[in-house]
């Protein structure tokens, strides 16, 4: 197995909801984004990120590439903690990782040409100082991620470009300082069907030739299984299931991974298949449930007769097999 | 089995600065009473155009060009403006994607499932109205105490149960659902198809269920037709098309799901990107994108034809996939 | 999904855009009229302060051949009087609004940009002067400081700001949430950066609108401050002329003609900035744009 890249320990990220007046007797809500998840981010490898709207998968991404403050815990990349990096050497490090957005029409400034969009990482980190280098820099960029003519494209602005064009340009943009991790959140989800591969392919290919590491956020958990190496599952911040993609597909252990499986669509018609249908929504990340936070929807819970440790005791992390892990009191 | 939706060689235009685009062009399908019907494509294919049209509820750019629609035996191009509102809702509803756009956020939900029921039923008594308010609401899984809660006080999921019961308000025979499922998280999407399912054999209903995602299609619906830049080039049954689809496009746009029954591995794309529909491509108007594509592609277009058992595609090269 | 193309060409020039609304128009009009007489008229028909007459028959006379709008309590010609008062009358209110628009700008960014405490502090600061009630505090500064052209300027261009400030603030507030600005800043670029390259623009045209706008409040003013008697004394305004035209007794007395070409000038020119100013404002501020 590979080195661990980035090791995050026990990281919390919380949000408070100011209401009203900040009387000192008054507690304001406190939403718990992120409640103390830990997990190691191999090199090379594309880790996906799945789970429910609200469950924090966004929120762990940006906070790796400190776009949003985390409250406690580390994250070390390689040897730096990043959690407490500040000023000029966050921005030196801001050029390893890079972020790919899901809305490549919010992601680029309407303003801007392409070649602008593309030379702006350059220009901010000064590695580039003569206008021709410059310019072979963004015209290789945009060959690279497959946009011909480059000299072409680079004129344009991203309201001349299709989604799937835009999104390559983002990519560009993203590549262009040659990092070393990449948070791709949901990069596939706003474009049309036929051109989600070829975005995909791009990434991989990427991926292979300059020795890229992934966090792949998505909240489709058969894109994951196909892109990723291993899939992360996140349920109301914290994580309930990692492992190697395939066996947490077909063989995972938390009722949560195996209801949410049972659900994803099929293209193939006519499956007889149990679907696991949980009952209501994910709760609020400002009231979550004591004991297990997964128990008042578990229908392992329900079958098992409510015991008692899944009310009072929140289950740690446990091994499943080799490098499988999964948090239940009940696990298969 | 009877006939419900007939709809004949429909096209619409949309008048842009740039020019017309030709949205739909020359559609034409048939929906017994009581089945679901998907309709599947990328966007800008012209599946919301061609559902829209139905209950006449384009933008006024829209033109329609020629075609008819029938319903129950009768072309509803023919009815006015007045008439078609009283099908809206009574005959046929709709079921959108972002249904908090669709909902009035000052208004309980209560009140806004009442108002088709009293629109269309003037003689109907208060208490009966209210009656049935609450049960729509039973029948779509919310609590009827909630019929007094406001449209911000449901999560998108429940928002699209209001939603359901509304287009179930006054019993119609058609729903149709334009993505109804398409922005909410896994989970609830399954609640949520299953309980279409449900309601549509309870109620015997006929539903056009338009989606960019086959996988939810092949889920939900008895037929499916495939549509590409304003024509149609599939349709069949779920199990026929799916098991066997015929034209190019249908078998690359399934290859481009992934499919964990299947083969782990990386999904495929069609290169290239959908063609612009003011001047839209001559002979097929897939070909450019087509890796089976020959000269007569680009010459002439193909026709709809039989390609087994209640299925038809329109490919110049389908005689040489058959066995 | 079924989102329609986005149009592929640039929108025309603002001003066209402007000009194609009747109301934007007609006070482009108004602008160019006053703007050329101002800058011309004082040329073709110079005016001398200093040409006073003493003699009873030439002071407040009516219109003449001679005196096209009659003549002052000094027995100056109005109709050059006037033409003169409109430079003074739109430099100052084009120089304090250069003050006022800089510093509301410079804090509307800061405080937008910033939430913590600076960005709170500063709209704290900005509500304060916002609800000062601002024709007394003008006068007390103008009473402290002395009675000068520059003095105008200034104390009209630190009292105008806040407006500028609260309309720039949300515009950035909502600016700064948005991806783009984001992926900017995960790029590793200074917040100087983020600021000036990728926020300013996009506030620009709010900026704008609100020039134009602001210039029509200062304007109105110094003629304010000048007609209370807090003027420059010793150049000639509309406001000003107002003033010693009002002490002279001319309402009393019946002399029209030196009142009216100095207020229906102010009339005019505010007139002219507020309606370019609203049109500017419904063509580029996002939040009149639609619903």
């Amino acid at each position: 197995m590979n080195p661990a890249l980035l090791s995050i320990k026990d990281l919390k990220v919380y949000f408070e909801l100011r209401q009203g007046l900040p009387l000192p007797w008054r507690e304001p809500d406190v939403v718990k984004a992120i409640d103390g998840v830990t997990f190691d981010i191999l090199e090379g490898e594309v880790l996906a990120l799945v789970g429910e709207s609200g469950c924090g998968k966004t929120t762990i991404g940006k906070t790796l590439l400190r776009l949003i403050e985390p409250k406690a815990g580390i994250i070390q990349y390689r040897d730096q903690d990043l959690a407490h990096l500040k000023g000029v050497s966050l921005r030196a490090m801001r050029q390893k990782m890079q972020l790919i957005f899901q809305d490549p029409y919010e992601s680029l400034d309407s303003r801007q040409s392409v070649f602008d969009i593309l030379a702006e990482p350059l220009v901010i980190h000064q590695r580039v100082t003569q206008k021709k280098d410059l310019q072979a820099c963004v015209f290789e960029a945009l060959e690279s991620t497959g946009l011909h003519p480059a000299a072409e494209i680079a004129q344009r602005y991203p309201h001349h470009l299709s989604g799937g064009q835009r999104q390559r340009v983002a990519i560009a943009a993203a590549m262009i300082l040659e990092p070393e991790f990449i948070v791709a959140d949901e990069p596939v989800s706003m474009l049309d069907v036929s051109v989600r591969a070829g975005i995909l392919q791009l990434m991989l290919a990427l991926r292979h030739q300059k020795n890229l590491t992934y966090l792949f956020i998505t909240h489709d958990l058969s894109l994951a299984w196909v892109i990723a190496d291993r899939i992360m599952v996140l349920y109301l911040g914290k994580v309930i299931e990692i492992g190697p993609s395939d066996r947490l597909i077909h063989a995972g252990t938390h009722p949560y991974t195996q209801a949410l499986v049972s659900v994803i669509p099929s293209p193939i018609p006519d499956r007889s298949r149990e679907q696991i249908i949980l009952k209501g929504e994910t709760p609020s990340p400002v009231h979550v449930p004591e004991g297990c936070r997964f128990h008042p929807r578990c229908w392992k819970f329900q079958r098992l007769g409510s015991p008692k440790e899944c009310l009072t005791q929140e289950p740690d992390l446990r091994q499943v097999a080799e490098g499988h892990l999964a948090a239940c009191h009940f696990l298969d | 089995m009877s006939t419900l939706l007939d709809i004949q060689d429909l096209a619409i235009n949309f008048k842009t600065r740039s020019g017309d685009v030709h949205a739909v062009d020359g559609v034409s399908f048939q929906l017994e009473a009581g089945k679901v019907l998907g309709i599947a494509g990328e966007s800008g294919c012209g599946k919301t155009t061609t559902a829209l049209s139905i209950p006449r509820l384009l933008p006024s750019n829209a033109r329609l060009v020629r075609g008819h629609i029938l319903f129950d035996g009768v072309d509803l191009m023919q009815f006015s403006e007045g008439e078609i509102e009283k099908i809206r809702w009574k005959q046929i509803s709709m079921v959108f994607q972002g249904a908090m756009n669709a909902l009035n956020p000052v208004k309980t939900i209560g009140a806004q499932i009442i108002e088709p029921i009293v629109w269309h039923e003037p003689a109907i008594a208060r208490g009966d109205a209210n009656q049935r308010v609450l049960e729509l609401l039973e029948r779509v899984g919310i609590p009827a105490a909630r019929a007094r809660s406001y449209p911000h006080e449901f999560s998108g999921g429940m928002r699209q149960r209001v939603m359901i019961a509304m287009a179930l308000a006054c019993r119609p025979k058609l729903i149709i659902s334009d993505e109804p499922v398409t922005a909410l998280d896994v989970m609830i999407q399954a609640q949520i198809l299953n309980l279409l399912k449900d309601l549509q054999k309870q109620m015997n209903l006929a539903m056009i269920f338009i989606s960019h995602d086959l996988s939810v299609i092949a889920e939900s619906c008895d037929e499916i037709a495939i549509m590409y830049a304003g024509k149609l080039v599939e349709r069949g049954s779920i199990r026929k098309v799916f098991s066997q689809p015929a034209h190019p496009y249908t078998q690359a746009l399934i290859r481009s799901f992934p499919n964990i029954y299947g083969k782990q591995e990386l999904i495929h794309g069609i290169p290239g990107y959908p063609p612009n529909l003011i001047h839209p491509p001559t002979g097929c108007r897939f070909h450019e994108r087509c890796d089976r594509c020959i000269d007569i592609c680009a010459q002439s277009e193909p026709v709809l034809r039989e390609v087994g058992e209640g299925q038809i595609a329109a490919c110049h090269r389908i005689g040489e996939t058959l066995p | 999904m079924n989102a329609t193309a986005v149009p592929a060409s640039r929108p025309p020039n603002l001003w066209v855009q402007v000009w194609e609304i009747p109301l934007g128009r007609a006070g482009i009009i108004l602008l160019g009229i006053v703007l050329v007489l101002s800058l011309v008229g004082p040329v073709v028909f110079p005016f001398n302060p200093k040409d006073i007459t003493s003699t009873a028959a030439d002071i407040l006379q009516p219109p003449s051949s001679m005196h096209w709008l009659g003549t002052d309590e000094l027995g100056r010609d109005v109709f050059r009087e006037t033409l003169v008062g409109a430079r003074l009358s739109l430099l100052v209110g084009l120089l304090a609004t250069a003050i006022s628009i800089t510093l509301g700008s410079i804090i509307g960014l800061l405080a937008g940009y910033y939430r913590g405490a600076v960005g709170i502090t500063l709209m704290r600061v900005t509500d304060f002067f916002l609800v000062l009630p601002l024709l007394p505090l003008i006068i007390i500064l103008a009473a402290i400081f002395g009675q000068s052209f520059s003095i105008t300027i200034m104390v009209i261009g630190l009292t105008s700001w806040p407006s500028t400030a609260r309309i720039v603030r949300s515009q950035v507030i909502s600016l700064r949430e948005r991806q783009f600005i984001e992926r900017i800043r995960s790029l590793g670029a200074t917040d100087l950066r983020v600021i000036a390259v990728h926020i300013l623009p996009n506030v620009l045209p709010l900026i704008y609108a609100n020039t134009v706008l602001v210039i029509a409040g200062s304007i109105l003013s110094e003629a304010t401050l000048a007609f209370l008697g807090l003027g420059d004394p010793v150049r000639v305004s509309w406001g000003t002329m107002l003033h010693f035209g009002f002490v002279a007794g001319a309402a009393g007395r019946g002399a029209w003609w030196y009142l009216l070409p100095p207020g229906l000038g102010i009339v005019l020119v505010v007139l002219g900035f507020t309606l370019a100013g609203h049109t500017l404002d419904q063509l580029l501020n996002p939040r009149l744009r639609e619903f």
